[in-house]
């Protein structure tokens, strides 16, 4: 190129350079992420908005309407509504993940190769990780604050300094699965384990894990099981703090399970993905 | 610019480098010219600074990929054999989100990814969807974008397979530019007319090592005869070969090589070869007269053609 932009040299000649660290090498991923985001984020943002409307109008008005307000079993909510919203919440924060780090995953290492694209100039598997789960936690974010937003006016939220812990909240939960969710994904030759994942993962975790009903209404050791899911910590730590029932030592105990999730997830996101690009 | 020795790959108990040395200079245009299989594409990516080193020296402007893999891929271009372009960007988008990769800002990428438009002819397509290009369209946006960052060195891994004639002459024509801008080339081809086109120097490959070394012109002027005359033969139904044919015109050249199809007479002087054959009462269904190529060169070395 030298000689035939000598001109246009000139007047730019910022050197390409190998990344600062971890963060700086995510944010030039930045712009991949707006420039894809921007062709679906409408359609994004419509359906967070009306899926939780359907969600709370069936289960938590119609279907709610035919069970006792009784804060007693309700782990402390004065209405079905109120209980089963912030379980809703905390599930779609799940299953939003699911859909994110699996086919998109595999797609971009292995159908239309987006990561090796990524990793020719001198970022490295890292960067595509922390920006690629960066992105994650942007799209749960967004859901989770349009999902308290429509649910502010039905009177389910108790506690306002709750609702604003909530919102970071379903960012933890969310990346609490992204993480080894995606590190799966990463090492995963064939799509066909996708559908197992979900029926056999996603779908028994959004409905026993305390989102609908409590989970002491499962008999043992069902009740047992229920408490060791990651969904049921995110469960019960959103319906804390939505209700304004928050107890600190089993909050914490919540936070650190979810905390883990993610910090074993990416080491093990890490290491699949450069033992699958790196060869 | 790249200095390798000894350098080896493997994967598992496959090696799919065994032990090659290769140093390319500033400027020039290297080619790595072999079939399928010959471990070309293995080196590309050690050389690329995405695969380790299994065994052996190599160094890309100085720097050792097994510790400055980020530095070395800032300065380096990379056509990869399979596309990677994001078809669901538009051409433009394609080469300003992969220029941001390289830490430019991003009125620059811009400003760059438009001269590089302009440059492999894509201006008019600029705002079209990558899906909607045609193979060697996508090629050249490829090749525009692995020049985004202005590299020291381009790779370019076999840049024209699977494209039509008409297109690879296209996408020659944008690699003839850049050489003669000065920008160092490294190739890998399986294609013969490829190396002769594009490359100033080579290595062929075969299993895994280099069987030669040197310009197109040097390596057939060394490995091969002015002339070879082709003889077409019928192929043989009763699973014979055309051995008892060959050994008839064997002192007529230098060496003879025997195909399914046809003889081989390597020789200074095609026509006169031909009129002997002729001669002697053989009766080929085609003759055809023509000057060596890096395809003979391969023949003679590894008794195998290129492409199979």
């Amino acid at each position: 190129m030298a000689h035939k932009h000598t001109q246009a040299e000139t007047r730019t000649q910022t050197q390409a350079t190998a990344p600062r660290g971890t963060i700086d090498g995510a944010l030039r991923l930045l712009d991949y992420w707006a420039t894809a985001y921007r062709r679906t984020w409408k359609g994004s943002v419509v359906s967070s908005f009306v899926t939780p409307l359907l969600y709370v109008l069936a289960m938590g008005v119609l279907l709610g309407g035919f069970v006792e307000a009784d804060p007693d079993t309700l782990e402390g909510a004065t209405s079905y509504l109120a209980f089963v919203v912030p379980g809703m919440i905390a599930a779609q924060s799940m299953t939003l993940v699911f859909g994110e780090v699996t086919y998109p995953v595999m797609g971009m290492i292995k159908w239309n190769r987006t990561y090796y694209a990524m990793t020719a100039g001198p970022l490295g598997v890292e960067h595509v990780i922390l920006a690629h789960l960066g992105f994650v936690a942007f799209r749960v974010a967004v859901s989770a604050a349009v999902f308290l937003a429509v649910v502010a006016p039905f009177g389910v939220h108790e506690a306002w300094w709750g609702v604003l812990l909530a919102f970071p909240v379903q960012v933890l939960i969310g990346l609490a699965f992204a993480a080894p969710i995606y590190a799966f994904s990463a090492g995963l030759k064939s799509e066909s384990a996708f559908s197992l994942v979900f029926r056999l993962g996603m779908i028994p975790l959004f409905l026993f894990s305390g989102a609908f009903f409590p989970v002491s209404n499962l008999d043992q050791p069902l009740e047992s099981l229920a408490v060791i899911t990651p969904l049921w910590h995110g469960v019960d730590l959103t319906r804390m703090l939505t209700l304004g029932t928050l107890e600190l030592g089993p909050a914490l105990v919540h936070v650190a399970y979810l905390g883990a999730l993610v910090v074993l997830g990416w080491w093990w996101a890490q290491r699949r993905l450069q033992r699958r690009m790196v060869v | 610019m790249i200095h390798a020795s000894g350098l080896r790959k493997s994967f598992g108990g496959f090696e799919a480098v065994r032990g090659i040395d290769v140093d390319v200079r500033p400027g020039e245009a290297f080619g790595f010219l072999g079939p399928n299989g010959a471990g070309k594409s293995s080196t590309m990516r050690m050389i690329a600074a995405v695969s380790p080193v299994s065994g052996g020296t190599l160094r890309i402007l100085g720097m050792d990929p097994a510790t400055d893999a980020q530095q070395i891929k800032a300065r380096i271009g990379v056509c990869p054999q399979e596309d990677t372009l994001d078809t669901e960007l538009t051409v433009r988008d394609n080469l300003v989100v992969y220029g941001r990769y390289f830490g430019l800002p991003r009125a620059e990428v811009r400003e760059r990814a438009q001269e590089l438009l302009e440059f492999v002819q894509l201006t008019e397509k600029a705002d079209a969807m990558v899906d909607d290009l045609s193979g060697g369209m996508k090629r050249r946006l490829t090749i525009a974008r692995s020049l985004i960052n202005r590299p020291d060195i381009l790779l370019l891994d076999e840049p024209t397979t699977g494209l039509d004639p008409q297109a690879r002459h296209v996408v020659w024509d944008r690699l003839f530019r850049l050489k003669q801008q000065g920008v160092t080339l490294v190739l890998t081809t399986h294609y013969m007319d490829e190396a002769e086109q594009l490359t100033d120097r080579l290595v062929v490959m075969d299993k895994g090592v280099i069987v030669a070394e040197g310009s197109p012109l040097d390596l057939i002027a060394a490995h091969s005869t002015r002339e070879v005359a082709e003889l077409r033969f019928p192929v043989p139904t009763d699973g014979g070969t055309h051995e008892p044919l060959a050994e008839k015109v064997a002192d007529l050249a230098e060496r003879v090589e025997v195909l399914p199809d046809r003889l081989l007479l390597y020789t200074a002087d095609g026509e006169e070869t031909v009129t002997k054959v002729h001669e002697r009462g053989l009766q080929p269904i085609a003759t055809l007269v023509r000057r060596s190529t890096l395809e003979d060169v391969f023949l003679r070395l590894t008794g195998r053609t290129l492409v199979d």
